[in-house]
């Protein structure tokens, strides 16, 4: 199956992902939840396998073989993530659980150390809750405030807006890359240039993004960057936080204990360098080699080609969906990734849900971990179906069929 | 396999669309409120007792089809009732939500039998219980608001 964005021979990609091949319900199934996790191509799962069969012992600790090959794959990966995201050095990469873990990370650190009463914090209408709360908590600690770039009714940032808000108060700016709700993709060029012009660093959510375009944090010039290896065809449990070295070394540590120190007594104890500083205990090594293997895979395709191929399929969906009369796109950005949130007339997110699980097809529905979009936009919930390059055409039929059927059912 | 006929059915749907008894009792001697914050199920429920009996019952809200049948059918059903009789239908009612392929008594939940679709469903029965445990705080007089989340 080739398309203009030369051969993307997805039928044979999706003979790399097992877990596309089971059935639900006894339909064959049409997995269209990305956004929430993505499946893993085989080398994922070997890459896991192979560690846990041959390579698995404790990094950074040991003198035996065993630990140095260990310690050595969960560097290369780290390496790998660099590369893959363009940062200047592997000691501004630290590993964490995930983009939430990311968040609170810098909430905590950077967050207590530079924001104080009467300081602003500014994110946007569109975030994520762990874009949200972490913020909030920092602001009713300390005195300061959180303020909200607003969104127009596509689903867009309102760019003179936020530049209204950076002020002589403002600490930090912290923007999703691509909205989980809405696709949205928010400039963040502009964004950044215009936080940096006034002294204010940014942080950039790059959950739903780097999974789906290619990242050059140095180009982006953010100074922190998050993601979740799960969204990333990787493992669950593993993330990024992206920081330029001058914050990350600036910044006091997060959790604490074995691996982040460098010599304890009980009258001091002094810490390590970047990247050990903010990783303590022992790490998802597991987790971190299967996020290399994941980036390996992503690197063979192609970042800039899945990106293509990905667009020409939400431009086919949304199509589809749009000439389904009763539904609704809601986030209908000029700059979107492949996200299609909609409603249905009054028929409830969760039956639509439920309908379409007995056609083998999965969504999500409700709010989305966003509940202020949903406030924005006055619903209570969408359903949300999420690609990724192993989607296909014939899947969007399946999942326009499926809806079909639900307004069947409530007809 | 799982035929979408076991759960929505034509009398669930027809309650949906024609929900029974929607309106707020001014006379109500009790009421409760539930909500499901994650799927946005949101009820009240009203009462009116008089002497142990349920006179009147009424209910307002919004939600997924399932649950807003189940508001329909309850109310429906336990019109009239006892107190007692109300809470032997909730219990009658939850068993057959959480355990599926039970032996249920027909007679006792009348049209509530076609909610037992739901327990093939277990992220649904939520959706499906709210309104019956509003039903208890309501009668118990509970302030708080019910989730079944």
């Amino acid at each position: 199956m080739t398309t203009t964005s030369g051969t993307f021979d997805v039928a044979r990609i999706r003979e790399d992902f097992p877990l596309l091949k089971q059935t639900v319900k006894g339909k064959p199934l049409v997995y269209l939840d990305n956004a929430a996790t993505s499946q893993k191509p085989q080398a994922v799962i070997d890459a896991l396998v192979r560690y846990y069969t041959t390579e698995n012992a404790n990094v950074h600790r040991g003198v035996h073989t065993l630990s140095q090959l260990a310690t050595d794959e969960y560097e290369a990966a780290r390496s790998k993530v660099r590369q893959f995201i363009n940062a200047a050095a592997d000691h501004e990469l630290i590993y964490v659980r995930g983009t939430t873990e990311g968040i609170n990370l810098v909430a905590q650190t950077f967050g207590r150390q530079q924001v104080g009463p009467g300081d602003e914090i500014i994110i946007s209408g569109m975030e994520h809750h762990s874009n949200i709360v972490p913020w909030q908590i920092l602001c009713e600690e300390k005195g300061a405030r959180l303020r909200v770039v607003p969104i127009n009714d596509y689903g867009e940032l309102l760019v003179d807006e936020y530049e209204k808000l950076l002020s002589p108060r403002t600490r930090l700016v912290s923007i999703v890359h691509q909205s989980n709700a809405l696709g949205t993709i928010n400039p963040m060029g502009t964004i950044i240039e215009l936080a940096h012009s006034r002294g204010v660093p940014v942080l950039v959510d790059g959950a739903q993004s780097v999974p789906h375009m290619t990242i050059d944090v140095q180009k982006m010039g953010c100074d922190f960057f998050v993601f979740s290896g799960h969204k990333l065809f990787g493992p669950t449990g593993i993330g990024i936080l992206y920081g330029k070295a001058e914050y990350l070394n600036a910044m006091p540590p997060y959790q604490s204990g074995g691996e982040m120190i460098r010599s304890v007594t009980f009258e001091k104890t002094t810490y390590n360098v970047l990247p050990h500083k903010f990783e303590a205990g022992t790490p998802n090594i597991a987790g971190a080699i299967g996020l290399g293997a994941a980036i390996d895979y992503l690197n063979d395709l192609g970042m800039a080609r899945i990106n293509t191929y990905e667009k020409e399929l939400l431009d086919y969906g949304t199509e589809r969906l749009s000439r389904i009369e009763g539904l609704k796109i809601i986030g209908t950005a000029r700059e979107k990734g492949g996200i299609l949130s909609f409603i249905l007339g009054d028929i409830h997110p969760h039956d639509i849900g439920t309908i379409l699980d007995t056609q083998g097809i999965a969504i999500r529905t409700g709010h989305h971990c966003a509940q202020p979009v949903m406030q924005r936009f006055g619903i209570p919930a969408t359903a949300r179906a999420s690609l990724a390059f192993y989607n296909t055409r014939a899947e969007i039929d399946s999942l326009v069929e499926g809806i079909d059927r639900v307004l069947e059912v409530f007809s | 396999m799982s035929d979408l006929t076991d759960l929505y059915q034509e009398i669930l749907l027809e309650h949906n669309s024609k929900p029974r008894n929607c309106r707020k009792l001014d006379d109500a001697t009790n009421s409760a409120e539930g909500y499901n914050p994650m799927c946005g199920d949101q009820y009240t429920l009203y009462l009116k007792l008089d002497g142990g009996v349920i006179e009147d019952i009424g209910f307002q809200g919004a939600g997924c089809a399932i649950s807003k049948a189940s508001a329909s059918m309850l109310t429906q059903q336990i019109k009239g009732r006892t107190v007692e009789q109300a809470e032997s239908l909730f219990h009658e009612v939850h068993r057959m939500l959480t355990d599926p392929g039970t032996v249920v008594d027909s007679d006792l939940l009348d049209e509530l039998e076609t909610l037992s679709g739901v327990s093939a469903y277990p992220t649904r029965i939520k959706c499906a219980i709210l309104v019956w445990h509003t039903l208890l705080a309501a009668l118990e007089g509970r302030q708080e608001v019910v989730a079944t989340e």
